[in-house]
């Protein structure tokens, strides 16, 4: 697991950048198995922007591991193969905090406590981020080897592009000078 | 249960289908077939495409191994990297002692505590409690389960410290480490390690209190002994009906063959046929060498020091979780750094063996080296290969009285007959299903 570590610097707003709401990017899957790679290949893809208010973690995809992972962070992104017969490449977001997930849909791995049953364990337990959204990329082969199917690359291209702009767009929000708080009048 | 149950009914014929059994790792089934109330057959069947690790060895360098063997498995991928180290060092005459053999025990500490605390509490007392899985038992549970996902953490957090990395570790190597973590570094994991320990202990209470079915059974139980400590990476292997040998012996003892319905092969002890390896083995091969504080909650959760009913194995599970949290700290206590991470290693052509105690159980390694060093071939026996022919004789046994339960039931409790092994199929091929055949 690769983390990027930011040193707080002062910005134009005077705030310092470690005071800025972190993203935490989670890309789950095993390269060695073809298409479910890609969670891996958006982390990575991700990683190399170095965004200054995001963290970028490559998981396995162990359930129990994943809990522990967004412990304490606000926001999550979370990006995975899934396998539920739609076009290979097709993207499904999912707001894991409305939404239940099916356990069956996600390749994760072959362990049989995975991405869902670790949501799912979250929610029983009160333990889910205030944000947690899941990006499944649709992958077209599970066989053994590496490399992405060229449908499943555009998707992750078109996964990384919608996670950069949300990253950004976090960013530019956070850092904007906050109005001053209302002054109390006492009531005569 | 997360397969599905079909029936096809003759007048006289039955036939149960689950087609992959949950929470066990890797994709496999189980088929039984039943014939006027009398088990016929029992085939636990391995369908995962076999993972050629030990080809792809081959030409490799002695020092890759480790690296490349972790791949085998994401639950126990310091087992792999212990026996792969200990063999190459088999082969290539080393011997590392002190502060870095510390180190190792250390490191499959932690990994036994994960993996344990994953299977006690999220993969098998779900079907002690008759939940279907960890999280509705988790809305029941709550606490229990959070006590579990933080015991395992500090599993987790211990194989960071020492192997580099959580999975997969990276800082393992022939001869040593390539970096030793310092005596203060331990320092913040003393506290939580003693508060897993407390954690275990509950877990022990906790899991000695759960039903268990009337279930002995007359195992030749397999495991690595050593003459002074609960063992991890060393010692000889033994048995409960005599045998004794030196690991480097392990093919002149136990034979493997290809049975047409799995694709792992299957393990015998020749002229006995199946053995039992894992924490139940373990345990009644070594519980002497136990510490006293996980010998006496053994006791106190009723367990003797010879065990025989596999469903108590998630009680010796929690037993050795004790242990692994105890034994940590005391190496934690003993531990000064050493000056150099690793001794030296230099290659030369040989052969090496090495077994050490993965958490499911003895993981046999062979490696053949050329003078370069470069890998000839090499043999890889995983536990779960191990245990199929003795999970397929204790299916035959716990149907055979079970045959009128109803098809939901006694599909439910084969499965769970299974989850005793906590079998690891992913790294015996290396999936599960079950098929229920009924006449």
């Amino acid at each position: 697991m690769k983390e990027r570590q930011v040193k707080p610097r002062p910005t134009a707003t005077g705030k310092r950048l470690g005071d800025v709401p972190r993203v935490l990017i989670i890309g789950v899957g095993n390269p060695a198995r073809g298409d479910d790679g890609v969670g891996i290949a958006v982390a990575r893809a991700l990683a190399a922007k170095r965004f200054a208010n995001a963290t970028v973690v490559e998981a396995s995809g162990e359930g129990t591991t994943l809990t522990q992972l967004w412990q304490g962070a606000q926001t999550v992104i979370l990006v995975d193969a899934v396998a539920v017969g739609a076009e290979p490449g097709t993207i499904h977001r999912i707001d894991a905090r409305t939404q239940a997930l099916p356990t069956d849909v996600f390749r994760g791995s072959s362990h049989s406590f995975g991405v869902a049953e670790a949501i799912e364990l979250a929610r029983a337990l009160n333990q889910l981020p205030p944000r947690l959204v899941i990006y499944g990329i649709e992958g077209k082969s599970f066989e053994s080897g590496i490399g992405l199917s060229p449908e499943v690359i555009g998707g992750a291209r078109r996964v990384v592009g919608r996670i950069a702009r949300g990253v950004r767009e976090q960013r530019r929000r956070s850092l904007r000078p906050q109005p001053p708080p209302p002054i109390l009048v006492a009531a005569r | 249960m997360k397969g599905k149950t079909t029936t096809t009914g003759k007048t006289h014929s039955t036939t149960i289908k689950v087609d992959y059994l949950a929470r066990v790792e890797g994709e496999g089934s189980l088929y039984v077939k039943i014939k006027d109330d009398a088990v016929q057959d029992v085939q636990f069947k391995i369908f995962e495409p076999p993972r050629f690790f030990e080809a792809f060895l081959r030409g490799r360098k002695f020092t890759e191994a480790p690296d490349i063997t972790a791949r085998i498995c994401g639950i126990c991928p310091v087992a792999y990297q212990m026996s792969s180290v200990h063999a190459m060092e088999d082969a290539l005459g080393v011997k590392v002692n002190g502060p870095l053999r510390a180190l190792r025990r250390l490191l499959y500490c932690g990994e036994w505590i994960e993996s344990h605390a994953l299977h006690i509490y999220l993969l098998h007392a779900p079907d002690f409690l008759g939940y279907e899985d960890a999280i509705r038992m988790a809305k029941d549970y709550p606490g229990v389960v959070d006590r579990a996902l933080k015991l395992k953490k500090v599993g987790n957090d211990l194989v960071t410290l020492v192997g580099g990395r959580e999975i997969h570790p990276v800082n393992v190597r022939v001869g040593g480490f390539y970096r030793v973590p310092t005596k203060y570094e331990f320092a913040p994991l003393v506290e939580r390690l003693k508060w897993a320990r407390e954690a275990a202990l509950e877990t022990v209470r906790l899991t000695g209190g759960l039903p268990f079915p009337d279930f002995e059974q007359d195992y030749d139980f397999v495991a690595l002994r050593h003459p002074d400590e609960y063992p991890f990476n060393e010692g000889r292997l033994v048995s409960n009906k005599g045998l004794d040998i030196a690991v480097r012996e392990y093919e002149n003892y136990f034979s493997e063959e290809h049975v047409r319905h799995s694709n792992a092969l299957q393990s015998s002890l020749k002229q006995r046929g199946a053995y039992f390896v894992g924490p139940l083995a373990r345990y009644s091969l070594n519980f002497d060498h136990l510490s006293p504080l996980a010998q006496e909650a053994a006791r106190e959760a009723g367990l003797v020091p010879v065990v025989c009913n596999p469903f108590k194995s998630i009680v010796v599970r929690a037993v050795e979780t004790l242990y692994a949290c105890d034994e940590a700290l005391r190496i934690i206590e003993a531990y000064e750094r050493p000056d150099r991470p690793t001794v030296e290693v230099e290659p030369r052509a040989g052969t090496g063996y090495a077994c050490t105690e993965a958490p499911r159980g003895i993981l046999y390694h062979r490696y053949r080296l050329d003078a370069r060093g470069l890998i000839l071939d090499a043999k890889i026996v995983p536990p779960t290969a191990q245990n199929q022919k003795a999970i397929e004789r204790d299916l035959w046994q716990f149907v055979s009285p079970r045959v009128k339960l109803s098809r939901e039931n006694l599909t439910w409790q084969c499965e769970q007959a299974i989850r005793n092994y906590d079998p690891c199929i992913s790294c015996a091929t290396h999936f599960l299903k079950l098929e229920l055949d009924r006449e």
